[in-house]
C-alpha cells in the first residue's frame, strides 16, 4: 500500500479535478435528456490503475429517471474521500454501483485496477461496505452480528472471534453485545453495521452516511477508527450531508447532483477558498428565499 | 372524510397497478373470476325462487353464512389485515376514532371482493322482485351480511392483531382458528349419515336442507340471509329474531372493533421479540466456522427467534389432529399421508427465504458469499431437523395404525418428498420471489398486492415439487395395492436416492441463479419494502 497522499493534491493530474470555479465539467455542458444514451464517442480516459476506485461512464437509470448519469471519478488510492450532494442526488446509487449491490447500466467501475463487474466476488474481497436504508439481520445479537459477516467471508472463528471483541468495544457496543439488534437504537444500528464492514480489515471501506444518527462521541471515535485506517494506507469513501464534516475529515471531495459529479479532487481544489458549504450551494443551487412559509410563522 | 378514505384507497390501487403490470393483471384476473361468481350466484337465485323459493331460501341462508365465516376467518390465515390502509399510519392526523372507523369501513368494501358481496346481496335480493316485502328483507339482510363480514374480518384482525405477533398466544389461536374448519369433517359426515337414514333419495334432499338452514339461521353468521326466507313464509317473530340477532351481532363486532383499534392506536407495534438478550453466540458456535454453516446458523437462529418462519410452519403440530379428525377418529389410511404432507411442508417452508430476508439480504451480496454456500446454508438449517420430525410423524402414523410393515413406503414418499421439495425451493427462492410479510411485522400481516407473485410462484413450485414427486408416489401406490413388501422397499430406495439427487441438483441450479442475479435479487427484496 503506498503512502498517505499529501493533502495538496495527487502526485498525478486528476483530469476530473476543477482546477478553478466554474470550470467544474459537467454543468459547462447542457445536461442530456434522462432517456438518452451515453455517447461512447465521448472521449473518455482509460481508468487508472493506480486508483482505489476508477469509475467511467457510470450510468444507472430507473424508469425514466437516470440516478447516475454518466459519472467518471478516480478514488485515488489512500485518499479519505467524501461524496457530497443533495437529497435524491444519486450518491447511495452510486456506491451501490461501485461496491456490488447494483448493476450498472453502462459503465466500468475499477477497484485496484482490476475490472469490478467482471469478477464481484474478487473485488468483494478488498472492500468492506456500509450501505445505507437497508435492513440488518436484526434477530442476531450485534456479536452474533458481526460474526455472521466475518464467517460469511470465509474468516477463521478465532480470528472472527477476537475481532468481534475488538470492534465492541471501539465502538462502545461491548456492553450490548449480547442484545438484539433490533433492539439496539438507530446510532447503535449504525455502529454495528460499520462493525461488520470493518471485520475483514478490507483495502476499501465504503461507507454510505456513516454517521446518521450517531451520537458525537461515538462519531469522533469513528472519525479516530476511519483516520487510523487511512494512515496506515486504506482508501475510505464516505457519503454524507454534512459539509462541515466532510471538510474537516477528508482530503478529497466529489460534489453530484442529478447523477452528475459537478466538482471533484482535493477539498482545497473543490472550495477554491470558500467554505465547502458555499461552495457547494453555489454548485448545485436551489437555495430558497426565506419569504417562504408566512403563515407557518406562530404569531 | 369517508370518501377521502375510499378516494386514498382507490389511489393506492392505482399507484400499484402503475408500478407492475402485473398486479393489474392480477387485478382483472380476479373482477373477471367475481363477475363470474356473482353472475353466477345472482342467476341461481332468480331461477331458484321462480322454481322453489322455499329451497332457495335455504340454499341462500347456508351459503350465506359460509360466506361470512370465510370473511372472519381466511384473513387471518391467508391474507391477514389488509396492511393497504393500516390504522397505524393514521395515528398522527388525529383523526376522530369513529371517523376512522366509518371510513375504514368504506374503505374495506372498497375491493374486489367488497365490491362483490354488494352486487351479490343487491342482485340475490332483486330475485324477489314479486313479493316487495320479501324484497325489502332481503335487501335489508343483504346489506347486514355485508356490514357483518366487513366490520367483522376488520374487528377480528384488530383484535387479534397483537396477539398474533407473540408467539404463544398465536400457537393457542391457530387451534381456535382451525376449530370451524375441523369442524366440516363432522358436519358432512353427519349430513350423509342423515341422508343415508333417509334412504338415500334424493327427495331428502330438501328436507335436510331444511333442517342445516333452519339451524344456521340461529347463527350471526346465517341470520341476515334468512330474513327474506322468514318473510316469505310470514313468519314474523321469525323475522325478528333474525334481525335481533343480527343486529346484535353486528353492534358487539362493532364495539370490539373500536375496542381494539382505539387500543392499538396507542400501542404500537413491538417486534415481538421483547428486550431479550442471548447468551454467547448460538447456533454460530454449534455449527462450522464455514460460510455455509455460518448460513445455517443464521437461518437456525430465525426459526427460534422470527415469529415468520414460526408461522409458516404452525400447522404440522395440528396435522395430525387434522388428520385423525378427518378420518373419522379412526386408524384410517388417511394417516399414511401425515409423513410425506409434514416433509412437504417443511421443505417448502424455505421457498421464499430470501424475500424473508428482506433488504438484509444485502449483507450476503455485499460479502459476495458464493451462490453453493448461501443455498447449501439454509437447506442445512432445514433438512436435518425435517428428517427428525418427519420420522418421530412416521412412528407416529404407522404406530397408530399398527401397521409397521408399511415403514419403508412411507419412509420412502416422505424423505423423497422431502428432498424434491427442499430441492425445489431452493431453486424458487432464488428465481420466483414473492413479498412476504416484513422483519418485525405480523407474519399474517400480507403485503399489498402480492397475490400473483405469490399464486405463479406457489403454483410453480408445487406443480415441479408434485410431478418430481411422481417416480416414488407411483411406486408407493403400487407397493399399498399389491401389499407386495418388494416394492415398498424399492419405494424406499428410490424415495432416498431421488431425494438427495434432486436437492444437489436443486442447490446446483439455484447457487447459478444466485450468483448470476445476485445484485437483481437485492433490487427486488428492497422494492418490497
Amino acid at each position: 500500500m503506498s503512502a498517505h497522499l499529501p493533502p495538496e493534491g495527487p502526485a498525478r493530474p486528476n483530469p476530473f479535478a476543477p482546477p478553478q470555479p466554474g470550470a467544474a465539467t459537467p454543468p459547462a455542458a447542457p445536461y442530456p435528456h434522462p432517456g438518452t444514451v451515453p455517447q461512447a464517442a465521448a472521449p473518455q480516459q482509460p481508468p487508472d490503475p493506480s486508483a482505489a476506485f476508477s469509475i467511467r461512464g457510470l450510468w444507472k437509470r430507473f424508469g425514466d429517471k437516470a440516478a447516475v448519469a454518466g459519472v467518471d471519478l478516480d478514488v485515488p488510492s489512500g485518499s479519505f474521500y467524501g461524496i457530497v450532494g443533495p437529497n435524491g442526488a444519486g450518491k447511495t446509487t452510486m456506491l451501490s454501483m461501485a461496491t456490488g449491490l447494483l448493476r450498472p447500466d453502462f459503465g466500468t467501475v475499477s477497484v485496484h485496477g482490476g475490472d469490478f463487474w467482471s469478477d464481484p466476488v474478487a473485488g468483494k474481497r478488498s472492500l468492506g461496505v456500509l450501505p445505507d436504508g437497508v435492513r440488518l439481520f436484526d434477530r442476531l445479537t450485534g456479536e452474533q452480528l458481526i460474526t455472521y459477516a466475518g464467517l460469511l467471508r470465509g474468516m477463521d472463528r478465532a480470528v472472527v472471534a477476537e475481532r468481534t471483541a475488538d470492534l465492541l468495544r471501539a465502538l462502545d457496543l461491548a456492553a450490548d453485545a449480547k442484545t438484539f439488534v433490533v433492539d439496539y437504537s438507530a446510532g447503535m444500528t449504525k455502529k454495528v453495521a460499520l462493525a461488520s464492514a470493518l471485520i475483514h480489515a478490507p483495502r476499501i471501506l465504503v461507507l454510505d452516511e456513516p454517521f446518521e444518527a450517531v451520537d458525537p462521541v461515538s462519531a469522533a471515535n469513528i472519525r479516530d477508527i476511519l483516520g487510523e485506517y487511512v494512515r496506515s494506507g486504506g482508501t475510505v469513501v464516505v457519503s454524507s450531508h454534512v459539509m462541515d464534516l466532510v471538510q474537516r475529515m477528508c482530503d478529497h471531495v466529489a460534489i453530484i447532483a442529478a447523477g452528475r459529479i459537478l466538482a471533484a479532487g482535493t477539498v482545497d481544489e473543490v472550495r477554491a477558498g470558500q467554505s465547502l458549504e458555499d461552495r457547494f450551494v453555489a454548485l448545485v443551487g436551489g437555495r430558497q428565499s426565506a419569504e417562504g412559509l408566512s403563515w407557518l410563522r406562530s404569531s | 372524510m369517508v370518501a377521502l378514505f375510499v378516494r386514498l384507497r382507490l389511489t393506492l390501487m392505482a399507484n400499484s397497478f402503475k408500478r407492475s403490470v402485473w398486479q393489474l393483471i392480477g387485478f382483472i384476473v380476479a373482477v373477471l373470476y367475481a363477475v363470474w361468481i356473482v353472475g353466477a350466484a345472482i342467476f341461481g337465485t332468480v331461477t331458484g325462487v321462480d322454481a322453489d323459493p322455499r329451497i332457495t331460501a335455504d340454499v341462500v341462508t347456508i351459503v350465506g353464512a359460509v360466506l361470512v365465516l370465510a370473511w372472519w376467518v381466511i384473513p387471518l390465515f391467508a391474507f391477514g389485515v389488509d396492511a393497504t390502509l393500516d390504522p397505524q399510519r393514521f395515528v398522527t392526523y388525529g383523526v376522530p376514532r369513529r371517523t376512522l372507523l366509518a371510513g375504514l369501513a368504506a374503505a374495506g368494501l372498497t375491493s374486489v371482493p367488497g365490491f362483490s358481496m354488494v352486487v351479490l346481496v343487491l342482485g340475490m335480493a332483486l330475485a324477489w322482485v314479486g313479493e316487495p316485502l320479501t324484497l325489502l328483507a332481503a335487501l335489508v339482510g343483504g346489506v347486514l351480511a355485508v356490514a357483518l363480514c366487513v366490520v367483522g374480518s376488520r374487528a377480528i384482525t384488530t383484535a387479534l392483531g397483537p396477539l398474533l405477533e407473540s408467539r404463544r398466544y398465536r400457537e393457542v389461536l391457530t387451534i381456535a382458528a382451525f376449530v370451524p374448519i375441523v369442524l366440516v369433517g363432522p358436519a358432512v359426515a353427519w349430513g350423509a349419515a342423515r341422508l343415508e337414514e333417509s334412504g338415500a333419495d334424493f327427495d331428502a334432499v330438501p328436507a335436510l336442507l331444511d333442517q342445516v338452514a333452519s339451524v344456521v339461521a340461529w347463527t350471526p353468521l346465517g341470520a341476515p340471509w334468512g330474513l327474506a326466507g322468514a318473510v316469505h313464509d310470514g313468519v314474523w317473530p321469525l323475522v325478528l329474531v333474525r334481525l335481533l340477532i343480527a343486529g346484535v351481532t353486528l353492534g358487539l363486532l362493532w364495539w370490539l372493533w373500536d375496542v381494539s383499534l382505539a387500543r392499538s392506536l396507542v400501542t404500537p407495534p413491538t417486534s415481538g421479540a421483547g428486550k431479550g438478550r442471548s447468551k454467547g453466540l448460538g447456533w454460530f458456535d454449534r455449527m462450522p466456522a464455514t460460510p455455509a454453516g455460518a448460513v445455517a446458523a443464521r437461518a437456525l437462529t430465525y426459526w427460534f427467534r422470527d415469529p415468520r418462519y414460526a408461522a409458516s410452519i404452525a400447522v404440522l403440530p395440528l396435522l395430525p389432529v387434522i388428520l385423525l379428525v378427518a378420518g373419522g377418529g379412526t386408524a384410517s389410511e388417511i394417516l399414511l399421508i401425515l409423513a410425506p404432507l409434514t416433509a412437504w411442508i417443511l421443505g417448502y417452508s424455505v421457498s421464499a427465504d430470501i424475500a424473508y430476508d428482506s433488504s438484509a439480504f444485502a449483507l450476503h451480496v455485499s460479502t459476495g458469499v458464493s451462490g453453493r454456500d448461501d443455498r447449501t446454508g439454509r437447506a442445512l438449517a432445514v433438512g436435518p431437523p425435517a428428517v427428525a420430525v418427519v420420522a418421530i410423524f412416521a412412528a407416529f402414523s404407522l404406530g397408530f395404525m399398527g401397521r409397521w410393515d408399511l415403514a419403508p413406503v412411507v419412509l420412502g414418499v416422505s424423505l423423497g418428498a422431502l428432498g424434491v421439495s427442499l430441492g425445489v425451493s431452493s431453486v424458487t427462492s432464488a428465481r420466483l420471489l414473492y413479498p412476504v410479510p416484513k422483519p418485525g411485522d405480523s407474519p399474517f400481516k400480507q403485503p399489498q398486492g402480492a397475490a400473483m407473485a405469490t399464486i405463479v410462484s406457489q403454483l410453480v413450485g408445487s406443480l415441479a415439487t408434485v410431478v418430481l414427486s411422481l417416480p416414488f408416489v407411483a411406486l408407493a401406490i403400487a407397493a399399498l395395492i399389491t401389499s407386495s413388501a418388494l416394492l415398498g422397499w424399492l419405494t424406499l430406495l428410490v424415495g432416498v436416492v431421488e431425494g438427495v439427487v434432486m436437492l444437489l441438483l436443486g442447490i446446483r441450479w439455484g447457487a447459478r441463479i444466485f450468483d448470476r442475479r445476485g445484485p437483481e435479487l437485492l433490487q427486488q427484496v428492497m422494492s418490497y419494502a
